[in-house]
């Protein structure tokens, strides 16, 4: 590859590519994302290829292997660029139908349509979809549009002219003003002002600086970051070189997770073909200025996506977080002046510096600006990746883009902000989603998390789920953090065995207050955030646990039991057989009987009873021997 | 014969063993020093004991090359891990000696690292490594009884290996493909929406591999 030594040699290799891709007259996009990589698109990927290329085809249509369309749910996913034809759950099977019927004659195939769960309807053009028709692509802008794996394709779809833009037009101190302008906050979970921090650390001086990018991603059920780096890791070097260039840094670190196979690949892949071409490198554009990037491997510990902690993880020592001040800005990785993003936060940078602060400002909320990406998950009809303006409503997520709740069943709440956060209710479905408003409603944006339940989901057993994983992730350096989750913890767990008392609701409330007032960083002052929100907004459910030991959804084991209906049953011995504990006993041809005492509630015999004589009964039994206990 | 190496200490057995697995790779099992505060753990048909492997040259020079990758220093020791990791399969104990010793810090230091981070195994994996996902939204979604299948099935508990030392069982938080929660992992490849009942396929498919 030749070098691009300025912003005219950028262009006029964008003038170059766009007009070989203009030879082409029909493109498909085939998603390379996780989720359906792992649904067999790299087969589905290569039939299209061969069989376009027997029929002579391969001069006339493109394929392209894209980053996650966001749809994971119906994946594979295929998109026929020229009359937005979005077909899902494609296999490689399909791909000879494909070329036959659309390609060739032009008639789309029925069956690999999206059918919409609201209206029951068939939806071919993708614009028309629920899911999507909500959506603002800006952070994802390229993911299922462009080959990750190419920088050309990243360069047709304006990559690097937002870096040129910079380099040749504006001085830092411009740069930094217009994200300031933009109103662009902080996509890692804080907040905070990405411009302000940028001219934070701009006006510390030092003989060096460094940008770090924040890949670590340890909410444990969200993967937008991963989706980025995975679907266009060509914004976040741009992002990342715009600010080496207006803080006066010349270094930059991704810090990502080890656990990211792929993410990884293309990163290092989207690097080297930007050394290539002099993206990165010594005299960008030959304007003088120098910046290159490294990777360095995070290992599975979710404390260190906070940003001193990770900072002294890539030091390599163990991840734990320190006071601040000092702040990153002013002393970060190996003590020098450190500004700290999130992935998500920088994909935004290229796309601001292109069409301006008040194009940016224009969308979302007075005090958050732009989109934001969620990973909106669970009991929900459409699991995907969704980008939506600030402003919009839980109500419009769940129900439109999100496709309402799965099998027709019940919404109780929806969790955000991961760990750290907490669970909103029907109450809630009608709030602008902002950092403000989430806040003051008991929960926070978080990173992007979104988790839908519904009725057979335990309230408790959901706080106790999140604390689990904060025990198990505390690093232990202070005591309310190390100790005090600990301590609430057992006592959730106590409650879901129907051994809590009233006297626990209350010290699950002061402890909760404890922990969060004294703890260091921020994972033990949020860490109570899961169970003061579902004690707040569903104290009944914690009482009927307590009291009337019961759990309505059926999911804490300890309050149910089985039982054999005698009416019902007639004697057929199939569940005394398969019983692994010997707990059913009973004669032929008569009624049988569990001993309760002995049963471990495997449900084994509930599906093996070919007569629906076993059923499960949501309270705890109440053993005649022992009394009311 | 040590059939596997395990995590937790059952018994405190010390006594001088032969592991066939180790030995095609040129490694000596030593007596333990009653002294030492280092060692792995293996399991044998008596019951678990502590051992000291005594690395082969070869796999010596190997750790050691490692390190000199990165210019033996130490703020590069987790790259030095991973990569160490990478190379060997697991972090036993004499192995985090070789790299203390090259980066010029201490045992205990490198031992601190090594157990902070998740990542990071001092026992050898199964070499169909099953990975359960219980992220949340695998999680709403039943991964908890997914896990429990598997641990039935194969009758070890999480951060163990199979006797036959084909698989081992471990959990990890979100792979990213939420939509085919839940999602279990067998190496690299990716299994969507399994349910208890799909549990004994996904091991039968390994069984005689
Ligand atoms: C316990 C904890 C975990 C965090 N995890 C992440 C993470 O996984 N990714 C991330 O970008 N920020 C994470 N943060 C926030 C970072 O500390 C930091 O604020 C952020 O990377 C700054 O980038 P931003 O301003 O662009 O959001 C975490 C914070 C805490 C307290
Ligand atoms: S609050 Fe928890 S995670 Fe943070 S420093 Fe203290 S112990 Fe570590
Ligand atoms: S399987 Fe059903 S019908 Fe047969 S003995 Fe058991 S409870 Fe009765
Ligand atoms: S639930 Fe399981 S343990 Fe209990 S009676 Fe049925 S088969 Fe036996
Ligand atoms: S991975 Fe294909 S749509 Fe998300
Ligand atoms: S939570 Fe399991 S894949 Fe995301």
């Amino acid at each position: 590859m030749t070098k691009v030594t300025s912003l005219a040699d950028l262009k006029k290799m964008k003038e170059v590519l766009d007009a070989e891709r203009a030879k082409y007259t029909k493109h498909l996009h085939v998603c390379g994302g996780t989720g359906c990589h792992a649904a067999q698109s790299i087969g589905l990927d290569a039939n299209l290829k061969e069989i376009l290329a027997d029929k002579g085809l391969n001069q006339e249509v493109q394929v392209t292997m894209t980053g996650c369309f966001g749809f994971c749910e119906k994946g594979p996913i295929v998109k026929v660029v020229h009359d937005n034809t979005f077909y899902t759950e494609v296999t490689p099977k399909d791909a000879r139908d494909i070329v036959d019927e659309h390609i060739v004659k032009g008639s789309k195939i029925n069956r690999l349509l999206y059918t919409d769960p609201v209206t029951n309807e068939q939806v071919s053009d993708s614009q028309q979809m629920g899911f999507y028709k909500k959506q603002h692509r800006i952070a994802l802008r390229n993911c299922g549009a462009i080959n990750p794996e190419n920088i050309e394709d990243s360069i047709i779809n304006d990559g690097y002219l937002a870096l040129g833009k910079v380099l040749t037009q504006l001085d830092a101190q411009q740069t930094i003003d217009i994200i300031k302008k933009s109103g662009l906050r902080g996509r890692g979970g804080g907040g905070f002002p990405t411009g302000l921090k940028w001219d934070i650390t701009s006006k510390v001086t030092a003989d060096q600086k460094y940008v770090v990018c924040n890949a670590d991603e340890g909410d444990p059920g969200a993967f937008m970051d991963r989706a980025i780096l995975e679907g266009d890791p060509h914004s976040v070097i741009e992002a990342m070189a715009i600010c080496g260039y207006s803080i006066g840094a010349s270094i930059g670190l991704v810090y990502i997770r080890a656990e990211y196979p792929l993410a990884i690949t293309r990163l290092k892949m989207a690097i080297n073909q930007a050394r290539e071409l002099g993206l990165l490198g010594k005299n960008i554009l030959g304007k003088g200025f120098d910046f290159d990037i490294e990777l360095r491997y995070g290992a599975g510990a979710f404390v260190c996506g906070e940003e001193t902690a990770l900072i002294h993880s890539m030091e390599g020592l163990r991840g734990e977080p320190t006071f601040k001040p000092p702040f990153p800005s002013v002393s970060g990785y190996l003590g020098k002046p450190t500004n700290v993003n999130n992935v998500e936060t920088f994909a935004n940078i290229p796309v601001i510096i292109n069409n301006g602060a008040e194009w940016f400002a224009s969308i979302g909320t007075e005090k958050s600006k732009g989109t934001k990406v969620f990973a909106l998950a669970g009991k929900i009809n459409n699991v995907g990746l969704i980008e939506v303006p600030m402003g919009i409503t839980l109500r419009e997520i769940i129900f439109e883009i999100g496709g309402g709740i799965k099998d027709g069943k019940k919404f109780k709440a929806v969790q955000t902000g991961g760990p750290s956060g907490g669970c909103l209710t029907e109450k809630h479905l009608d709030t602008p989603i902002d950092y403000d408003n989430l806040v003051e409603v008991g929960s926070m944006m978080g990173s992007g998390g979104m988790i839908v339940l519904d009725e057979d989901d335990c309230m408790v057993s959901v706080a106790k789920f999140y604390l689990d994983f904060i025990v198990e992730e505390s690093c232990g350096k202070c005591t309310p953090c190390r100790i005090g989750n600990k301590r609430l913890y057992e006592i959730l767990e106590k409650i879901t065995q129907g051994k809590g008392t009233m006297e626990d609701m209350e010290r699950l409330k002061n402890l909760s207050s404890v922990i969060k007032d004294t703890s260091l960083c921020g994972l033990g002052q949020t860490s109570p955030n899961p169970v003061l929100s579902t004690i707040q907004n569903f104290k009944e459910e914690y009482l009927e646990h307590i009291i009337d030991k019961k759990c309505r959804s059926g999911q804490c084991k300890a309050l149910l039991h089985y039982d054999i209906e005698a009416e019902l049953c007639v004697g057929c011995t199939a569940c005394k057989r398969c019983c692994p504990v010997n707990a059913i006993t009973g004669d032929k041809k008569q009624p049988h009987v569990i001993n309760q005492d002995i049963c471990i509630k495997c449900g084994a015999c509930e599906e093996k009873c070919a007569f629906d004589a076993i059923s499960i009964k949501l309270e705890k039994k109440i053993h005649t021997e022992h009394g009311n206990d | 014969m040590i059939s596997k190496i395990i995590s937790e200490e059952k018994t405190n057995i010390i006594e001088e063993v032969n592991l066939a697995s180790k030995k095609e790779a040129g490694d000596t099992i030593q007596k333990l020093d009653k002294t030492a505060t280092m060692y792995t753990y293996a399991s044998t048909e008596k019951g678990n004991v502590k051992v000291k492997l005594k690395l082969s040259d070869e796999k010596i020079k190997k750790i050691q090359e490692i390190c000199q990758l990165f210019n033996n220093e130490a703020g590069e020791l987790i790259n030095v891990l991973h990569q160490t990791q990478h190379a060997l399969g697991y972090l036993p104990a004499e192995v985090q000696e070789v790299i203390a010793h090259s980066l010029n810090v201490s045992t205990a230091h490198v031992y601190g690292v090594v157990t902070f981070y998740s990542y990071f195994t001092m026992i050898p994996k199964g070499r169909f490594p099953i990975s359960i996902c219980t992220g949340t939204a695998c999680y709403v979604r039943g991964a908890e009884k997914v896990l429990e299948e598997f641990k039935r099935q194969l009758g070890i508990v999480v951060g163990e290996t199979s006797a036959d030392g084909k698989f081992s069982l471990s959990c990890l938080r979100c792979v990213g493909a939420c939509g085919l929660a839940p999602v279990v992992l067998v190496g690299e490849k990716v299994y969507g929406r399994v349910s208890p009942d799909g549990v004994k396929a996904i091991i039968e498919a390994y069984k005689d591999k």
